[in-house]
Order: C-alpha cells, then sequence, then structure tokens
C-alpha cells in the first residue's frame, strides 16, 4: 500500500510542485496519474523511488516511511518497485537479454537465476525471438516491451511508468497498455503517469488528475477530464 | 561477493578501460614513470645502505693512550668503552702487536732489516683500541665521549667517511621523495581524469543501476576496479624493466669498472627485488583503489 500524507515539494528555486498531497493507493491497484506539464506527476514518481525528498509530509510505501529510511536501505527499497520510462533508457550496447539480465546482475543475482528468469520474462512480454537484438533494431514498442521487462525482472511489488507511451504509435501504446494491465492481474500495484486521453478513457481505471501540484480529481473508473 | 558478480565487475572494469584506451594508457604511464623513478631510488638506497653498513663493519675509531700509562688503567677505559650500547666491537692491540703488524706492512719478505728494534719498540706506547659503531651516526658523540676519559692521549676517526655515507643517503632519499611525490601527483591526477570520463560514459547505465537497486558498491566497483587494474599494470611494466635494467647495470659496472668492486659491493637483484616488488605493486594497488574509490564517490551520489 502506497501512502502520502500533506506532502509538499518545494524545488531550491522556489518552484512549488506539490501541495500537500493526500492519497492512497491500495495492494494491486491500477491508477492513471493525469495532469499538464508541471503539475507534478513526476516529482510524485521521483518522491515514491526517494530519489526527491519531500519538503514536509510523510509518504509510507509498504509500511516502510520513506522520510525515515536510512540511505542504505533505498538500494533494498527500490527492488520492490519498477520502473518504466518515456524514453526507455534501454543500454545501446547489450542486446535484449543482456538489458534484461542487467537488471538482475546488478543486484547479485546468481547466473543460474538470471538464465531461467530472463527467457521467461522475455516469453512474458513477447519478444523471445528477438532475444539476440539490439535496441536500435526493435520498434519503440519492442523497446519499450524490453524496458517493462527490465523493470520486472525482479519482481517488483509495485511498476511506476512515467509517460510509458509517449513516444509510441496508437496501436503500439495500447499494446503496452494491455502488457501493464496482464501485470497488473498477476498482483502487481501499477502506478501510470500519462497524457494520453484516449488510453485513460479506453482502460476505465482509477484516474487521479493533479493541477499546479494538487490533486483536484481522483475517480474510481474515471477518464480524461481536462484539455491537453 | 557472488563469483559471477566478481567476474561482471571485472569485465566491466575492462570494459571502462578499452572505452578510454587513450586516457587510461596515459595513467598507466603516469604509474609506471611514477613506480619506475620509485625502483631506481630504491635500489639506489638499498645499495648505498648496504655499502654504509660495509663502511661501519671497516671503518673504526682508533683510541690512543697516554705514554707510560698502566696496562689495569687501559684495561679498566676497555670495558668502559664496551659498555657504551653505540659499540658494537672493540678490539684491543697492544704495543707488540702493533710493532709485528708495522713491520708485516713496512718491511715484508725482509723482516731482518727491523732486527735492530727488536730491543727498543719504536711503537711502545702505541696499544689502542679499535672501536666498531652500530651506527656511524653515533661517532661524533662517542669521540667526544673518548677524548674526555682520562688518560687517553688520541682518537682518531674518519669524520668524511661518515658524514658522506649519512650526506649520500639523505640526498638520494630527498631527491627520490621529492621526484617521486610531483609524479604521484600527476598519477592521482590522470587516474582520477581517466575515472571522471568513464563515469561521464556510464552516467545513463549507472542511473539504470541506481533505480533498479543496485547498491551504492556494485555501482562503484567497476570504477574501482578499472584504477586497480591501471595501478597494478602501471606497476608491473617498470618491475620488468627494472629487473633487467638492473642486472645489466651491476654486470656492466663490475666488469667494466672492476677497481669499484673493491670499494662497493652491489647488492644481487635477487635480494633487492622480492622486496621491490611487493612495495612497487602495493603503491600501484593503492594509488589505483584509492583514487578510483575517492573519485567515484565523488561523482556518484547514489
Amino acid at each position: 500500500m502506497i501512502e502520502l500524507w500533506n506532502v509538499s515539494k518545494t524545488y531550491e528555486a522556489g518552484n512549488k510542485a506539490l501541495r500537500n498531497i493526500n492519497m492512497t493507493v491500495a495492494d494491486g491497484e491500477f491508477v492513471f496519474i493525469i495532469g499538464r506539464s508541471g503539475s507534478g506527476k513526476s516529482t510524485l514518481l521521483k518522491m515514491l523511488l526517494k530519489e526527491v525528498e519531500p519538503t514536509s509530509g510523510k509518504i509510507i510505501v509498504n509500511d516502510m516511511n520513506l522520510g525515515k529510511m536510512p540511505r542504505r536501505f533505498i538500494p533494498r527499497y527500490r527492488r520492490k518497485l519498477g520502473m518504466v520510462f518515456q524514453d526507455f533508457r534501454l543500454l545501446k550496447d547489450r542486446n535484449v537479454y543482456e538489458n534484461v539480465a542487467f537488471a538482475q546482475r546488478v543486484i547479485g543475482a546468481s547466473t543460474r537465476s538470471i538464465k531461467e528468469s530472463v527467457p521467461a520474462m522475455l516469453k512474458m512480454v513477447g519478444l523471445s525471438s528477438k532475444y539476440k537484438f539490439f535496441p536500435q533494431q526493435l520498434s519503440g514498442g519492442e523497446q519499450q516491451r524490453v524496458a517493462i521487462a527490465r523493470a520486472l525482472i525482479n519482481k517488483p511489488e509495485i511498476l511506476l511508468a512515467d509517460e510509458p507511451t509517449g513516444n509510441l504509435d496508437g496501436h503500439n501504446s495500447m499494446e503496452i497498455m494491455k502488457l501493464l494491465e496482464e501485470i497488473n492481474k498477476l498482483g502487481t500495484t501499477v502506478i501510470v503517469v500519462t497524457h494520453s486521453q484516449e488510453i485513460v478513457d479506453r482502460m476505465k481505471k482509477r484516474v487521479i488528475m493533479m493541477d499546479r501540484g494538487t490533486i483536484v480529481s481522483d475517480e474510481k473508473k474515471g477518464g480524461y477530464t481536462y484539455e491537453n | 561477493m557472488r563469483i559471477s558478480t566478481f567476474w561482471y565487475c571485472l569485465k566491466q572494469g575492462v570494459i571502462n578501460i578499452c572505452r578510454n584506451i587513450l586516457f587510461s594508457l596515459a595513467s598507466i604511464a603516469t604509474v609506471s614513470a611514477c613506480i619506475f623513478l620509485f625502483c631506481l631510488f630504491f635500489s639506489i638506497m638499498v645499495n648505498v645502505q648496504y655499502v654504509v653498513k660495509n663502511t661501519e663493519s671497516t671503518v673504526g675509531i682508533t683510541v690512543f693512550f697516554n705514554e707510560g700509562l698502566d696496562k689495569n688503567k687501559i684495561t679498566e677505559i676497555g670495558n668502559e668503552i664496551k659498555q657504551r650500547k653505540e659499540v658494537k666491537e672493540v678490539k684491543f692491540t697492544s704495543a707488540e702487536d702493533a710493532w709485528s703488524e708495522a713491520k708485516k706492512e713496512y718491511f715484508g719478505d725482509m723482516q731482518d732489516l727491523a732486527e735492530g728494534f727488536e730491543e727498543d719498540n719504536p711503537l711502545a706506547n702505541s696499544s689502542s683500541y679499535s672501536i666498531f659503531l652500530n651506527d656511524l651516526t653515533q661517532q661524533d658523540e662517542l669521540v667526544s665521549w673518548l677524548n674526555g676519559i682520562e688518560g687517553v692521549r688520541k682518537v682518531n676517526y674518519s669524520k668524511t667517511a661518515a658524514e658522506g655515507m649519512n650526506s649520500l643517503n639523505k640526498v638520494i632519499g630527498i631527491l627520490s621523495m621529492l621526484i617521486i611525490g610531483i609524479l604521484l601527483a600527476v598519477a592521482i591526477f590522470l587516474i582520477s581524469n581517466t575515472i571522471s570520463v568513464a563515469a561521464a560514459f556510464r552516467k545513463n547505465e549507472n542511473q539504470i543501476m541506481k533505480l533498479i537497486g543496485a547498491t551504492n558498491y556494485m555501482i562503484r566497483a567497476p570504477f574501482v576496479v578499472e584504477g586497480v587494474i591501471i595501478g597494478l599494470v602501471g606497476a608491473s611494466l617498470p618491475l620488468i624493466a627494472i629487473y633487467f635494467l638492473y642486472r645489466s647495470a651491476v654486470g656492466y659496472v663490475v666488469t667494466k669498472f672492476s677497481i669499484l668492486s673493491g670499494l662497493f659491493q652491489f647488492l644481487p637483484v635477487d635480494a633487492i627485488f622480492p622486496y621491490m616488488a611487493a612495495t612497487a605493486m602495493s603503491l600501484g594497488l593503492g594509488i589505483g583503489f584509492f583514487v578510483s574509490f575517492f573519485t567515484i564517490r565523488k561523482h556518484l551520489k547514489v
């Protein structure tokens, strides 16, 4: 469960990114966070990743108070989260298999475990036949699948996706969203930040809308309610 | 640490070196130059110390006594000298021994020429103590003490030999520290630069590692491996060079300048190389490890 209590964030330049945010995301939920650029969506994700500290307020993730978490526990905490980016952030000098295996390698997984779990994960995202391809040989949708596979390989409890379809066409965007929905059905909490009206309207999931650092609406089966 | 993780870090360290091969080579060359000079001065200093030690065992202080001084008094003085902590060895030479030595030295095979002095020893008042020290630097102190003893007529010693050896050792030490210090600073700067460039190359990868949950140690390890490899390779090359160079140089000096062999004796390469290699490798390892560790710590605020 993710809980935010009166969370505010003011950057050094005085820019107020979040103002007194209160929200709760239950285990296994699928949540869209929408809002204009600069509304504080990305800051919220960064706070959940513990990349950015709140100026005030409390964030609790799976009973862990992030504000009181010692620095040495941050890597272990981040292994419970998976992160997907708009620009995929794949390693261009490594093939599909190596990109996914990399996520396991850097947390010290054994070679045996890597050899077992990477092919299974590539099968799940539909890239088994392309495991030797390099990122530049793949379409945008395929690259995002690799990024999702990498985010999921360490079995995170929560998947955070920052504009995962921002660089994809309509068809590929829907394919990625279907994949995220399947992952959610397996029990992973999914939080997606997006600008895509089509996706939000079609998926009928919980929608939290932000504006100027505050939550302006939170609907259980919401739709896209503001003009881009 | 898992073996697979160890190999992963090692592989990434090698990849880092290959990615910035020019920077890496420049760092290796500087570490090599630094350690080459270190080994060179090490060899010189060890040999000078060896010569000093040899000199200490041959250069002594000779104490002569006042005319007609009682034998018991001489023995008493001898006992006092032996009790001094800076004294390694004391040899007594009686007037008879001195005359017998002199005869051998001056008359050689024509000992009969000295028969005329048989009843009247010309060195009757030349009984003496030859004193050998543990450390030549303590010579002045002992000489002034000896001069203060009642019954002592003269104290002979070689001031220049002791001072010369000690100051030569000091000059070589200071000079080598100075040059090694400068080269060390250059090596630290270059390794630090190489690691910074590698960190810039891997910025994206490090960012991903961080978000995936890699520990600081895991993110930094390839850079530390890179630094350690640079340090070790940088230390190995001059060691190989010094090994052969030293052997040839000693061989050359001994054969071409055989007159020197009477004055100096060089240590064989096998006697100094194990110590030199251990020190040089530790130095290379230390420079590589600490410079890369602190540089990457500065660059990666994980």
